[in-house]
């Protein structure tokens, strides 16, 4: 654990610098969580800035994904989760009743821990969620499908086999494709929740320069088990422990010289 | 670790002990279960070499005319399979057409929108459902379902088709009486439903959460979730489920013969009675004797083809996905 703080301190140099003068994308105020009766997420506080990658991290359990998955309000699936508090998307309260989720799903997209392409071929894996929302000729959709893997660093590897299945491909294309599926919704924010939790250095090495190259078009959320991944890719850190925000700031300055003893004590890996 | 190498010691000294007991009961033991799964295979090879040895003199005598013709005269000796294979295949496809969708919505409804507390109920009254002896449908279908589709469906629809081109013909009732191949057809269709739902079920169950929550996550409804994403991935399993429900409802006997009519006439209407393989021969073997009997037996070859064609067939599709 002691080499992963050693480099993690030389990889903050690589991020840019945060932008605290960047506006404000997302607002979380007093937000709290409810697994049934349990209470995973404490009146959290916290913005996200535009164009900006923030990371949060956390032991296992911190409440980390939790706080991600209710940006798209993927928990309302599950009945006996609900929050409360107030999570404001270019102001507008993303836990209000009156939005429409499906809407708000493809203006904050979500990226998963495990590659999840659609039974379907790499084409239409993109071209579904667009189809979703906008009619298009078809010129214009092969041109939306294009710039959206283009974007996702797959064209070369994927454009002699368009047709072929989604599951053909390999498992850190397939996070690419699954990335290339959101972005192709020209959302607002990505959500990216471990996304490289279930792949190689190299898959997960490319993943981190698509995320790097993605930041001057979308603010970014991503969570991460991975704390040189968190120094390396991300402009602001949020450290959750237990339920609560415990420290939240430009990356450097968290790795480097944060605060709260807690998180000095979680990223040079004394717990967690 | 005193007491441990003690009990080490007590048990190795024990080994010799339990070993005393003859090596041969190693090998009869490997034996008697080697026998136990011959004895299935022997059967199943008796059943089928009987039923083409009774069948052998109808085939002889009919050639291939015992399967296109549609005589079945007892007083001439003359038989012909036509009818009830018309009939065994137009009963199973009205219950897959019928049953198939309902199923379908079942599934869909348990796994994906129905309420924790309403599950448990819904899931336990359709098992119970596959628990009803055939006997039951049989007798509810003729006595109770047969009267009522006679008064409120085959009469006000027959009066409305009348005259109409094709329309008029397969939904006509010259005689309505409730019972035929629709009847049948829609009793199967209860029957094989708790089947082909709760596979479904379990094949939609088995699909990572995450799958789902991805296909949410890009904005779909939860019909462009359960359209485009679920079904397709759970796709040749459900093939497969849907197979073996058509497995039950063709060689299904009870309740189709008391609800088919048992007629051995070939009608463009699925209001009038027919006959199924299965409902031919529960009906005639009792006083079958002779060229009947063999006629019977060659029925029974029939079918037992064409059941173990779709069982096999839905076992490669099913087992095709598992593999994948």
């Amino acid at each position: 654990m002691s080499t992963i703080a050693l480099n993690t301190s030389s990889a903050v140099g690589k991020a840019a610098a945060g932008n605290a003068e960047a506006p404000v994308r997302i607002a979380v105020r007093n937000l709290n969580f409810y697994y049934g009766d349990f209470r995973s997420l404490k009146d959290i506080n916290l913005d996200f800035y535009d164009r900006q990658v923030t990371a949060l991290i956390g032991p296992s359990g911190c409440g980390k994904s939790t706080l991600l998955r209710t940006f798209n309000r993927i928990y309302s699936l599950y009945p006996e989760q609900r929050a409360d508090g107030e999570i404001l998307l270019d102001g507008q309260n993303v836990l209000s009743p009156s939005i429409d989720v499906n809407e708000l799903r493809a203006r904050v997209g979500m990226v998963f821990q495990k590659p999840t392409p659609f039974p379907m071929s790499i084409y239409d894996n993109i071209a579904f969620g667009i189809k979703l929302y906008e009619k298009l000729p078809k010129s214009e959709l092969d041109g939306r499908v294009e710039e959206a893997l283009r974007k996702a660093a797959l064209w070369d590897e994927a454009k002699d086999k368009l047709r072929q299945s989604g599951m053909s491909l390999s498992g850190g294309q397939q996070q690419r494709l699954c990335i290339a599926r959101t972005i192709a919704q020209r959302p607002e924010v990505i959500l990216l929740d471990e996304p490289t939790s279930a792949l190689d250095p190299i898959s997960t090495g490319k993943i981190e320069e698509l995320i790097e190259q993605l930041r001057s078009e979308f603010t970014i959320v991503i969570v991460t088990h991975n704390m040189q991944q968190a120094a390396r890719i991300s402009q602001f850190t949020a450290f959750m422990y237990l339920g609560e925000l415990v420290e939240f700031g430009p990356t450097t300055k968290m790795f480097m010289n944060p605060a709260k003893k807690q998180t000095q004590d979680y990223i040079t890996g004394r717990f967690g | 670790m005193v007491a441990l190498s003690h009990e080490r010691l007590v048990s190795s000294a024990d080994a010799p002990a339990r070993r005393s007991s003859p090596p041969s009961f190693d090998a009869l033991f490997r034996l008697a279960s080697l026998a136990s799964a011959l004895l299935v295979l022997i059967v199943l090879l008796g059943i089928i070499g009987s039923m083409i040895y009774g069948g052998m003199p109808a085939f002889r005598e009919f050639g291939l005319g015992f399967i296109t013709s549609s005589v079945w005269n007892v007083n001439e000796d003359q038989y012909g399979a036509w009818v009830a294979i018309v009939g065994t295949l137009t009963t199973a496809l009205i219950a897959l057409v019928i049953g198939v969708p309902l199923s379908l919505g079942i599934a869909i409804f348990l796994t994906q929108l129905c309420p924790p507390w309403l599950k448990r109920p819904v899931a336990t009254t359709i098992e119970l459902l596959a628990a009803v002896p055939s006997i039951i449908y049989g007798m509810w279908g003729l006595f109770v379902f047969a009267p009522l589709f006679a008064n409120y469906v085959q009469i006000p629809v027959s009066n409305i088709v009348e005259g109409m081109p094709i329309i008029g013909t397969i939904l006509y009732a010259r005689t309505p009486s409730g019972v035929g191949i629709l009847t049948a057809g829609i009793i199967l269709a209860i029957m094989i439903i708790p089947f082909i739902a709760s596979i479904a079920r379990d094949i939609l169950d088995q699909i990572p959460s995450v799958l789902r929550e991805s296909a949410y996550g890009i904005g779909c409804t939860t019909w462009e979730v359960v359209r485009n994403v679920l079904l397709p991935q759970a796709g040749v399993s459900i093939i497969g489920a849907v197979m073996l429900g058509l497995g039950r409802a063709l060689g299904e006997t009870m309740a189709v013969t008391f609800v088919v009519g048992n007629a051995n006439r070939l009608s463009g209407s699925l209001f009038d009675p027919g006959s199924t393989i299965a409902s031919r021969i529960a009906n005639e073997f009792n006083e079958a004797i002779g060229l009947q009997l063999n006629a019977l037996m060659a029925l029974g070859c029939i079918l037992f083809l064409v059941t173990f064609a779709v069982l096999v067939l839905a076992r490669l599709l099913v087992s095709r996905v598992k593999v994948g």
